[in-house]
């Protein structure tokens, strides 16, 4: 039910995520925000099952920010993606799994842009596109064929545009506006809201 | 029980008697009283006396998703019937501040339990909770946060906010999920400006820290102009909080089986710019509507109205009343 998806150009990351926070058939937020800032340079988007995103999700938030008080530097984005995989990974044997879904982007000042792709299993991988949820097989096949390694932000952003005008097609949901983000050396900026139409 | 306790021996009295079937492969249980009965057939298990070893079976706790609750409990209650939010509540911020409403059956399967109930109970001055879900624990769990509230308050001296309460609530409520704890809960209240600059910082460094945009998010949707208000510090807030886990901040929340119903009414007739009495009787409404279609929803109707200056409950209104009000609009119009 819940969309998430991530490309990663030269010298960016791009991230979208839809903004419905739904309980059974009811959609009881059409504005939530989906993505966490971890960082001034990391973001990490997360979906799953309705307690765990956000409080699994803010105890990583918090715990990168307490490695920064403590040392004094941030932790870079694979350090941070391989700490959440790293937590996720000891609570799924334990009584209290987290069933979290999660895309990790962000931009290291010596690595460039990265995206990590991380699901419940904790399961890790690093990737040049990623989409999590339903809108994934109908999405996918659409970033394999269009994606190129080394796309300018506007091709990027029209690329996210296809996604999502397929998924207004196809998608059995109504998903009326995603939350926009890019993410480069300068750091974490909003992009325009993608809206279907009427509001 | 407490050896029990302490050897953390997580065995159910289902297992027990099964083992007494064994009685043949294992030495003689005698079992003279209950205390000692756990200890014992433990010895016996260690040996297990020349009986095969796989008779011998080890009380691993079952790891599918959310086993058992704490191991002191040994018993689980079997419920009488399935669970659901059987309920309508609904809260809305306007210009004239927060209303509050909820319908006031209890019911216990198809059976009415009680038609007077209150729903809708007051935290502290500026803070009314709704709850759904199971009557018991809404109950338990709203004098637990009134408890933990007023403890802030004491220890603190100033009052917690709106959005930190649901956060607390929230994190009590984690170590249950899982358990056949349900709780739906929504906070209505008001929060008072502490207006100087050092909370503007704070609210600039926490929204940085957090990247918490909920808040801003509402404040930059240009749907309705319903967000003039709804500032991160201060102003009337209006937050869902639920076992499961879910906190969800907004302008409009209905919880409970009569929900979609009251939803309907709500999204085509709620404004920002509407009176008091209008939003009153727009609740009221959305409430006789979600009761004539719900089953496990009816009686009577709570309203309450919470400004900057607190909270105010208005009369019980029978829903009957509605009801024959509504007649009359139709007669009218034919």
């Amino acid at each position: 039910m819940e969309y998430l998806v991530g490309i990663q150009g030269k010298d960016f990351v791009l991230v979208a995520a839809d903004n419905v926070a739904a309980s059974s058939i009811i959609q009881m937020k059409h504005d939530y925000d989906k993505m966490f800032k971890l960082s001034e340079k990391i973001l990490l988007l997360c979906v799953g099952e309705a307690g765990d995103t956000v409080q699994f999700a803010e105890y990583i938030q918090k715990n990168v920010q307490l490695y920064k008080m403590r040392n004094g530097y941030e932790l870079s984005p694979a350090a941070a993606a391989n700490f959440t995989r790293k937590n996720l990974a000891d609570y799924l044997r334990s009584r209290t799994p987290y069933h979290v879904n999660l895309l990790l982007a962000g931009y290291d000042d010596t690595d460039g842009p990265g995206l990590f792709y991380m699901d419940y299993l904790s399961s890790l991988a690093k990737a040049p596109f990623a989409a999590h949820g339903y809108g994934a097989f109908l999405t996918l096949s659409i970033l394999d064929r269009y994606y190129k390694p080394d796309l300018t932000r506007e091709e990027a952003v029209d690329l996210l545009k296809k996604c999502i005008e397929e998924l207004n097609k196809r998608f059995i949901m109504n998903l009326p506006s995603f939350t926009v983000r890019l993410i480069d050396k300068e750091g974490i900026h909003d992009l325009e809201k993608l809206t279907h139409g009427a509001k | 029980m407490a050896l029990e306790d302490i050897c953390s021996f997580k065995d159910t009295p289902g297992k027990w008697f099964s083992a007494s079937s064994l009685e043949g492969t294992f030495s003689s249980f005698r079992t003279t009283d209950y205390n000692s009965f756990g200890l014992r057939r433990r010895e016996k298990c260690e040996t297990t006396r020349g009986a095969p070893l796989h008779f011998f079976i080890p009380n691993t706790a079952p790891f599918n998703h959310r086993p058992f609750p704490p191991a002191n409990q040994s018993v689980k209650v079997r419920r009488p019937f399935p669970l659901s939010h059987g309920t309508t509540t609904l809260g809305f911020i306007f210009q004239g501040g927060v209303i509050a409403a909820a319908d006031t059956r209890a019911s216990a399967g198809g059976l009415v339990a009680c038609p007077a109930v209150h729903k809708i109970t007051p935290i502290h001055s500026h803070l009314v909770v709704t709850s759904s879900g199971s009557g018991a624990d809404c109950m338990l769990w709203e004098r637990i946060l009134t408890r933990e509230i007023r403890l802030y308050q004491l220890r603190y001296r100033r009052r917690l906010s709106i959005l930190g309460t649901a956060k607390l609530l929230s994190f009590m409520l984690h170590p249950f999920k899982g358990t056949d704890v349900c709780v739906a809960l929504t906070l209505c209240g008001w929060d008072k400006e502490a207006g100087n600059a050092d909370c503007e910082n704070r609210s600039q460094a926490s929204s940085f820290l957090t990247g918490d945009s909920s808040s801003s998010a509402v404040s930059t949707q240009g749907v309705t102009a319903m967000t003039c208000s709804a500032s991160p510090i201060g102003g009337p807030k209006l937050i869902y909080v639920c076992s499961d886990g879910a906190r969800l901040q907004g302008d409009v929340i209905s919880v409970g089986s009569g929900s979609p119903y009251a939803y309907g009414i709500l999204d085509s007739g709620l404004k920002w710019s509407l009176s008091k009495e209008e939003s009153i009787s727009l609740a009221r409404q959305a409430v006789f509507r979600a009761t004539h279609r719900d089953a496990y929803s009816g009686n009577n109707v709570d309203l309450f109205h919470i400004t900057a200056q607190g909270w105010k409950q208005r009369q019980r209104e029978d829903l009957k009343e509605e009801y024959y009000r509504d007649l009359e609009r139709r007669d009218r119009k034919q």
